[in-house]
């Protein structure tokens, strides 16, 4: 089977899944972060204070901009899915990109 | 048999991400929100300590995402690399009880 790697759609999807791959994977990482604070404020303290650099803040931007991706695309295939086509659902893809594209640029902003 | 289990867990996938959807947006917020000027320790467990509904939300929040990010890993699984069978269920279902755990731990430091 050949990828039909010149249609958005096959982008839409290829984004949707693999945004979802790292997002469940960067899950347990982020959830035991969080529980530092069963350790005590100065142990959460410590991680917030190494992550406060340029660098970790636009990685962050980038888990966000994941996010929201994974979020609009998922709204598309629920559209897709559920509701009867109408021609006006192909311009969910571009709602996902300006949206996370958006949300990302939204978060750097705020971070810095 | 195993059509029957494809069908559930593709509806579980669906009803968990439309309650993600929710989840999701408002987790966003709150980010882009609170990200401006650095986040300490003690701002967030100000907001977090004692505060069931915060309890309430991030747990369902928790386990909607490990059952939802299990079994997009399944699926992905079986799609690219061809994992299937019993073996697969059991590392999806030992990561997704890993995750609900941790979760759960993750609010637990924040709310009690």
């Amino acid at each position: 089977m050949r990828a039909n790697y010149d249609k958005k759609e096959y982008w839409a999807s290829f984004a949707q899944r693999w945004s979802g791959v790292v997002l469940a994977l960067f899950l347990p990482a982020h959830f035991m972060v969080l529980s530092l604070s069963l350790q005590g404020e100065q142990a959460l303290d410590g991680f917030l204070h190494w992550a406060d650099t340029p660098l970790v803040k636009i990685a962050e931007a980038g888990l966000v901009v994941l996010l929201t991706i994974h979020l609009l695309g998922g709204f598309r295939i629920l559209l897709i899915e559920f509701l009867s086509w109408g021609e006006w659902q192909s311009w969910m893809i571009t709602v996902t990109a300006g949206g996370a594209f958006a949300c990302g640029c939204l978060f750097l902003l705020r971070a810095f | 048999m195993k059509a029957s289990l494809t069908m559930k867990l593709w509806l579980i996938q669906r009803l968990s991400g439309m309650l993600l959807g929710l989840f999701v947006v408002i987790h966003l917020v709150t980010m882009i929100v609170t990200i401006q000027g650095g986040v300490t320790a003690r701002e967030m467990l100000d907001h977090t300590s004692g505060n069931w509904l915060v309890g309430a939300f991030y747990s369902v929040f928790a386990i909607a995402a490990a059952v939802h990010g299990s079994i997009g890993l399944r699926t992905v699984a079986q799609e690219v690399v061809g994992w299937r069978g019993g073996s697969l269920n059991v590392v999806i279902g030992g990561f997704c009880i890993l995750l609900s755990v941790l979760g759960l731990s993750a609010v637990k430091g924040l709310v009690l």
